[in-house]
């Protein structure tokens, strides 16, 4: 089989995740198997040498997440893949990625419930797990897909953002997702945006490994160019809090400004980071909020709806976080009632919530049982609220 | 140079040894890259002028094993404590080991957990007090050099802080050797070690090291009974095995060509 061959391709979730990230210009992985993950570390295996890439099955997921952030210093963009328990252990190193500035993307299919849990079943309970599972108040970037296409679409958006903004981003599937194929059309190579990591231009002796670029003064959340280990721009990582020239600092000032930094560089790109996807949101009065393989019965409901005279739309949140608080804020203005069915007990109604204020009522609606949302058990609590 | 070492403290001396087997093998400092964990001996990378990185408790083989892949034209030096590579990173240390990656690994071996104040290592040796061992470990501690020989190192050696200009000879020999080399280098930790096991302060430490180290040839001459707790120094093991970055090299280009 020629992998190549062809743009319009029956394919699976996790293929589309791996087709997305060489497309994005992915030339590491290092990851250990877990289902509903594993096809992409099977198919990074066969794809990434043919094209000077480079695949290792690492000895467990912590080990895999620290060669991910070893082969990125080395200028490989890099990427890992997991499942709920895979992802608590690679938690630790998302931290040090995260305060050492060093872009990286780590893929976590949610599966159902804690530990093992229901191992292969869908569920979506590592939405709080994806925000907050590290310690010490870091930012986090995290992309959520409901479709084949979309899978691959935001793995090369999850490349893009890592690399622009120094930082690991997080692609939050799920079974139902990965799992699944679809027909896809891949776009034509030519037309995907690539970006790159900045790299220094100053002389090597002039280079802060954490300082600003010319121009870049003043910004509170600037973003430091990055250099290569072993292209002459020798400079010290550490995730002990460090000042600019990269090495460890006890000053309260710098520590201070060093994690208030890496937040705004996230915060003051909300705008630009977030992503939403509407559907008859103008004059919806009833609101079903959706993410991931739940958004895929919602919006079916929310057409059936309509269809029967319903005031309904659809938010989906292609970006969980940083969180739409805005978007829904604004929705809030003919939204009166938000309904958010998840495969989790309450993790994004809770945000919505959070971001309504009071200014409309939240209807949380958590499934369970392991079996996905149906069209009409959605279309039935949007009838029941109209 | 202001460090963060104790008076005494023995990890100073490994690193110059580290430091002056880099020297001697005239390595561009551009292409060198020198990778920890956590822990006292970890901190050295900072006082270095390469790549380095500080990474997490124990991971530092992880990490350098991506950026060794990533890069293969890096020379790669891992230093870690025996807690950081022997125990939360005992995992990392046998399948680097067993891939023959090409990195260079020195445990600074002070048979205790150093940065949190002296509890108990897979180093510690039996009987030995450690503060969570406060009536004398009953732990067997781990023989480095035979793990990594038997989970595939190609290069094994054991030094001491004592013998540092012999440590440095055998650190340059393991940089040199193409795959994944171990040297083991006893230090001493005289704050949290030496003191409670009441061996004293750091001379009455380096003297120890002094009357206790032997090397291969003496040791062969000597009784079991004449051996006991005394520990060998010098080259352990050398043998030559497929290297993993080049293996994968040769199988990317294979199929690059197959096409
Ligand atoms: C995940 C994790 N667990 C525990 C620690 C706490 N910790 C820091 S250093 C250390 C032990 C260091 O001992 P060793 O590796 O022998 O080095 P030494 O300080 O003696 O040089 C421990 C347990 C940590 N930083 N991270
Ligand atoms: S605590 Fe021990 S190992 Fe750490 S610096 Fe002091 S003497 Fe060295």
């Amino acid at each position: 089989m020629n992998p190549e061959r062809s743009r319009i391709r029956l394919m699976q979730g996790n293929e589309a995740c791996v087709e997305g990230a060489i497309a994005a210009g992915c030339r590491f992985y290092a990851g250990y198997p877990i289902t509903p993950s594993t096809e992409i570390a099977e198919l990074m295996s066969e794809r990434l040498p043919r094209i000077g890439g480079r695949f290792i099955q690492m000895e467990d997921e912590i080990g895999s997440m620290a060669a991910v952030i070893g082969a990125s210093l080395g200028g490989r963009k890099a990427m890992t893949a997991t499942s709920g328990p895979g992802f608590s252990l690679k938690q630790e190193n998302i931290g040090f990625a995260a305060v050492t500035e060093v872009p990286c993307v780590i893929v976590d299919v949610q599966r159902f419930g804690p530990s093992t849990g229901q191992p292969t079943s869908p569920g979506q309970g590592d939405v709080m797990a994806a925000r907050w599972g590290t310690h010490g108040d870091h930012p986090a970037v995290v992309l959520s897909p409901w479709s084949v296409r979309e899978t691959f679409d935001l793995t090369v958006r999850a490349f893009n953002l890592a690399e622009k903004l120094r930082t690991p981003v997080i692609l939050l599937s799920d079974e139902v997702i990965a799992h699944m194929r679809e027909k896809v059309e891949l776009p034509d190579p030519a037309s995907i945006e690539v970006v790159d990591r900045r790299r220094p231009t100053v002389d090597a002796d002039e280079y802060l490994a954490y300082g600003p670029a010319p121009g870049d003064e003043g910004q509170e959340g600037y973003i430091p160019p990055m250099a290569d280990f072993g292209d002459g721009y020798r400079y010290h990582v550490t995730a002990l809090f460090h000042g600019l020239d990269g090495f460890p600092t006890g000053d309260h000032a710098e520590s201070d400004f060093l994690l208030r930094r890496i937040n705004a560089k996230i915060e003051t790109r909300r705008s630009e980071i977030i992503q939403v996807a509407r559907e008859s949101l103008s004059d919806a009065e009833v609101v079903v909020v959706a993410y991931g393989c739940t958004a895929r019965p919602a919006v079916s409901a929310v057409r059936e709806a309509r269809a029967r005279g319903i005031k309904a739309g659809l938010l989906r949140l292609v970006t969980i976080w940083p969180f739409a608080d805005e978007v829904i804020q604004e929705t809030a203005n003919t939204g009166r009632v938000f309904i958010v069915p998840e495969m989790n007990l309450g993790q994004v109604s809770r945000e919505v919530e959070r971001a309504l204020h009071g200014a409309a009522r939240v209807v949380p609606f958590a499934r369970v049982d392991t079996e996905l949302f149906t069209p009409d058990e959605i279309l039935a609590r949007i009838s029941e609220e109209a | 140079m202001p460090h963060l070492w104790c008076p005494g403290c023995g990890h100073g001396i490994v690193l110059g040894a580290v430091v002056r087997a880099i020297d001697r093998l005239s390595l561009d400092k551009d292409k060198v890259a020198v990778v920890s964990g956590i822990g006292c001996a970890s901190r050295a990378p900072g006082y270095l002028d390469f790549n380095t990185l500080h990474t997490t408790h124990g991971r530092a083989l992880a990490f350098a094993t991506g950026l060794k892949l990533a890069r293969p034209d890096l020379r790669v030096i891992v230093v870690a404590g025996d807690g950081d590579l022997a125990a939360i990173g005992g995992n990392h240390l046998i399948h680097a080991c067993r891939r023959n990656i090409d990195l260079t690994t020195v445990c600074f071996n002070n048979e205790i957990y150093g940065m949190t104040s002296g509890q108990c290592s897979p180093m510690t040796p039996t009987g030995k007090v450690a503060t969570t061992a406060p009536f004398g470990n009953i732990e067997r501690n781990f023989d480095l050099c035979d793990l990594t020989r038997a989970a595939g190192a190609t290069f094994v050696a054991r030094g001491a802080a004592y013998y540092a200009r012999a440590l440095s000879g055998l650190i340059e020999q393991a940089i040199k050797h193409k795959g994944f080399s171990f040297v083991e280098a006893v230090s001493q930790c005289p704050t949290y070690y030496g003191r409670r096991n009441k061996i004293g302060t750091a001379p009455d430490m380096l003297e120890w090291q002094r009357t206790h180290a032997v090397t291969a040839e003496k040791a062969a001459a000597l009784s079991p009974e004449e051996m006991a707790g005394k520990f060998i120094i010098g080259k352990y093991f050398e043998t030559e095995a497929p290297e993993y970055t080049e293996e994968y090299a040769r199988l990317s280009e294979r199929l690059k060509g197959g096409r």
